[in-house]
């Protein structure tokens, strides 16, 4: 994705950014480390995944049926010990090992002893197949953008469809994509997070979506890429790795050609309940999937503003960007696939508050010039008022543009009411169309006055951000969620779902997959 | 102005009576002189007169936006129309907190969830939050509440056997997401494990509250009271302090500052 035009407008203190990045890399270390030496059965499954299992066996997939039969002290090993083990001892293919564990015919207990040499021998070339099929994705899509052409007009329309019926969501795709979305993103069924598995198959009747499924991603693929050959430009398809199962929806995306995934460190944590330490370890694995893949994550700090309130915590938003900056870094992620998000949701009934969501908005650009930044619209004070919502909207798209942000995510005046409509997204993309091209290049022709209420705003903000991270570096970062410092929720370190699935690596821990992605 | 007739009420377009209606509406079909007459048709066939297809516009390749301002010729009896409310003094937090001091031995128990497969904390937490909304301060935020957020994705069970742990006084169920009426089915089966469940209170207060609630819908599925949107923590509050007074029978005259709830 092309980067943005980022002017100087804000005076910022370079130096105090620098301390930020600085604290934020202090704060995540002992996490860091906490993650190296853990793994989890979510990760232990992808690499299942990335080896070619992806069926499912009376309904469950084979990937959970294989890594629930080891008892956890075993795990400590890594799946890809015991599955090349089993490989090697009963000379069967990967898929049809897979079975017969599923089906209790072949079981790890009763496996003869095989040399580590020989299982390392039978893994890895289907470790190396998985990376190359991951970097293939890369490439493809490189190839597909060059060949289609792309949008260069910023920031890039992203438009939801949630029918829960895939076939009916290519429709709507369809009709987004004629009104000149870049990116559709496909809404999953409620509650998927929490699922400790993937569900399997195609999704036609799903509550608030559909289920993030290997098939349903190869149906949306399909249809993206024969409307960006007509249309002219590459059309992204974006998913969720958040939740439970981070780290096999990256290996499914990245196996299915996705472009971007809703992904952030500590999400799932504060608005899903899931535990900490799960989250951290599985968030790096999955992103290093990712980073290889070329996709680009999506972080959601937007989610704070609608429990938080966007004026006084404006700051934690930064915060939590440098903190999922510094862990998507270390997971090897480039700048330019660090789609940090924020949001416009501040109290519309607040005396200047356009001014406040444009020095926010335009701070986010500049401490993060090289992210595709994700700027999602109004949520929170949206009602059923669609003529007020629309303006809502309006003023939302004007900070957007006047702002540089790369990714829009357009706002859709039944936002309150019910899933959008056919005519609500054509609004939306109506609404954008208007005001990002009356207004294409505003932002290269305005500055802000210096020391006034704009520039004032951002530097108030910026202090904030460094005083929070000194406290979140001195509290330590699970203490610091443990007190409610982000999104005004409080996770205790050892509650929420998911702790008894992860483990500590054991010194001959065996995980190519990991190896070769670091 | 002529005067308003209650037994004969009409949309106002411009003037008294007219009947004037807007509509908005998409066909699966592509544009096109045909497409905009049946636009026109159909809004007739609806009982309209006089429909007027004002804006036609294609979305993608099949279909068809349509922005129509038609006249009714329906009257509305507003002498007949019934809405069930409930029916309590609104309070603001000190005034309210100044009653409960006087009138209650004891805290209040307060838990509340969105059960079922529902995510969205957004209403429990204006509702339970120290901080509240719009400047309304939340439930956690009173002396005489003892109030439990267990959040999001709870099982009707596990709200439940908290409710008998903790001996609530009143549960509060946040339902956001209605699609399909899958809340229904939730807050249905939440009632019957209610019924079921021993060591209750005899006299728990059942509240569901979310952006598709409202009293007569909460009435109608069993529940004793349904808050919509625009709800502030205080009225909830304010609703809990007096039912619980009522049911066990002692409610002594409270100062209301807010005139009565329309719920």
């Amino acid at each position: 994705m092309k980067r943005a035009t980022v002017l100087n407008k804000l005076a910022i203190d370079w130096d105090v950014v620098a301390r930020c990045r600085e604290l934020a890399r202090e704060i995540t270390n002992p996490i860091q480390r906490y993650i190296d030496a853990h793994s989890t059965v979510s990760i232990e499954r992808a690499v299942l995944r990335a080896y070619g299992i992806e069926d499912a066996y009376e309904g469950m997939p084979l990937v959970n049926l294989i890594v629930d039969s080891l008892p956890k002290e075993a795990l400590s090993r890594g799946i890809s010990y015991w599955f090349g083990r089993a490989l090697v001892a009963t000379q069967m293919e990967p898929e049809e090992l897979a079975f017969a564990i599923a089906s209790g015919k072949v079981s790890f207990d009763k496996l003869p002893h095989v040399p580590f040499s020989a299982i390392r021998r039978r893994i890895m070339p289907l470790a190396k197949r998985a990376i190359s099929k991951i970097e293939a994705a890369r490439r493809r899509r490189e190839h597909l953008i060059e060949k289609y052409g792309q949008s260069e007009k910023y920031p890039l329309k992203y438009l939801i469809v949630a029918t829960g019926n895939i076939y009916e969501d290519v429709e709507q795709a369809k009709a987004a994509v004629l009104a000149g979305a870049d990116i559709i993103a496909v809404i999953r069924h409620t509650a998927q997070s929490l699922l400790d598995y993937v569900p399997h198959g195609i999704t036609t009747e799903g509550f608030g979506g559909t289920y993030a499924t290997q098939a349903n991603f190869r149906i949306m693929r399909k249809a993206l890429d024969e409307l960006g050959k007509k249309v002219g430009r590459y059309i992204r398809l974006t998913n969720y790795a958040s939740g439970l199962c981070m780290s096999e929806i990256a290996i499914m995306g990245a196996y299915e050609n996705l472009d971007i995934l809703l992904n952030d460190a500590m999400y799932g944590i504060l608005f899903r309940d899931i535990n900490m330490k799960r989250t951290f370890i599985d968030q790096f694995f999955s992103r290093m999937i990712m980073a290889r893949a070329g996709m680009i994550i999506n972080t959601g700090e937007d989610n704070y503003l609608t429990t938080a309130d966007a004026y006084e915590k404006a700051h934690t938003v930064i915060v939590s960007q440098f903190i999922n900056e510094r862990l998507a870094l270390n997971a090897g992620l480039a700048p330019e696939q660090i789609g940090l998000g924020h949001a416009f949701e501040m109290n519309p009934k607040i005396e200047d508050g356009f001014l406040y969501e444009l020095a926010q908005a335009e701070l986010v650009r500049e401490l993060f010039p090289k992210s595709p930044v994700k700027y999602m619209p109004p949520t929170k004070y949206m009602t059923g008022d669609i003529f007020f919502g629309n303006v809502q909207d309006a003023m939302f798209n004007m900070v957007g543009i006047m702002t540089n942000q790369s990714i829009q995510l357009l706002g859709i005046p039944t936002e309150a009411i019910h899933n959008p409509f056919l005519q609500d997204r054509h609004f939306a993309l109506k609404n954008a169309n208007y005001i990002f091209n009356n207004a294409r290049h505003l932002s290269e022709e305005i500055m802000f006055v210096p020391n006034g209420k704009i520039v004032r705003r951002a530097r108030q903000v910026l202090s904030e951000v460094l005083k929070t991270l000194e406290k979140v570096k001195r509290d330590g970062l699970m203490k610091s969620i443990e007190k409610g410092v982000f999104a005004d929720v409080s996770r205790g370190e050892n509650d929420g779902r998911g702790l008894s699935g992860v483990f500590e690596k054991g010194r001959d821990y065996f995980n190519p997959i990991e190896d070769m992605l670091r | 102005m002529e005067k308003v007739d209650l037994s004969n009420i009409r949309p106002y377009g411009d003037r008294l009576n007219d009947g004037m209606v807007e509509l908005s509406f998409t066909f699966p079909i592509p544009p096109s002189a045909e497409a905009k007459e049946a636009a026109r048709k159909y809004v007739e066939q609806l009982g309209f007169k006089e429909a007027n297809v004002v804006w036609m516009e294609g979305m993608g390749e099949a279909f068809t936006f349509f922005v129509v301002y038609a006249k009714s010729e329906k009257a509305i009896d507003m002498r007949t129309v019934r809405v069930p409310k409930i029916k309590y003094p609104i309070m603001d937090y000190k005034t309210l907190t100044a009653f409960m001091e006087r009138v209650l031995t004891r805290p209040l128990v307060v838990v509340g969830a969105c059960t079922g497969s529902d995510a969205h904390t957004v209403g429990i937490d204006a509702i339970f939050n120290m901080k509240g909304y719009n400047m309304d301060y939340g439930l956690e935020r009173y002396p005489l509440f003892k109030a439990i957020n267990l959040r999001a994705q709870v099982d009707n069970r596990d709200l439940v056997k908290k409710a008998v742990e903790l001996g609530a006084d009143a549960i509060l169920v946040s339902q956001i997401v209605t699609q399909r009426n899958v809340h229904v089915e939730n807050l249905k089966e939440l009632k019957r494990i209610i019924e079921r469940t021993k060591g209750l209170k005899p006299h728990l207060i059942k509240i569901v509250g979310g952006p598709r609630i409202d009293h007569a819908f909460a009435r109608k599925i069993g529940f004793d009271a349904g808050f919509g949107p625009g709800t502030l923590p205080s009225h909830v509050a304010s609703y809990i302090v007096h039912e619980y007074l009522r049911r066990v029978k002692r409610a002594p005259k409270g100062r209301a500052t807010g005139g009565l709830c329309r719920g």
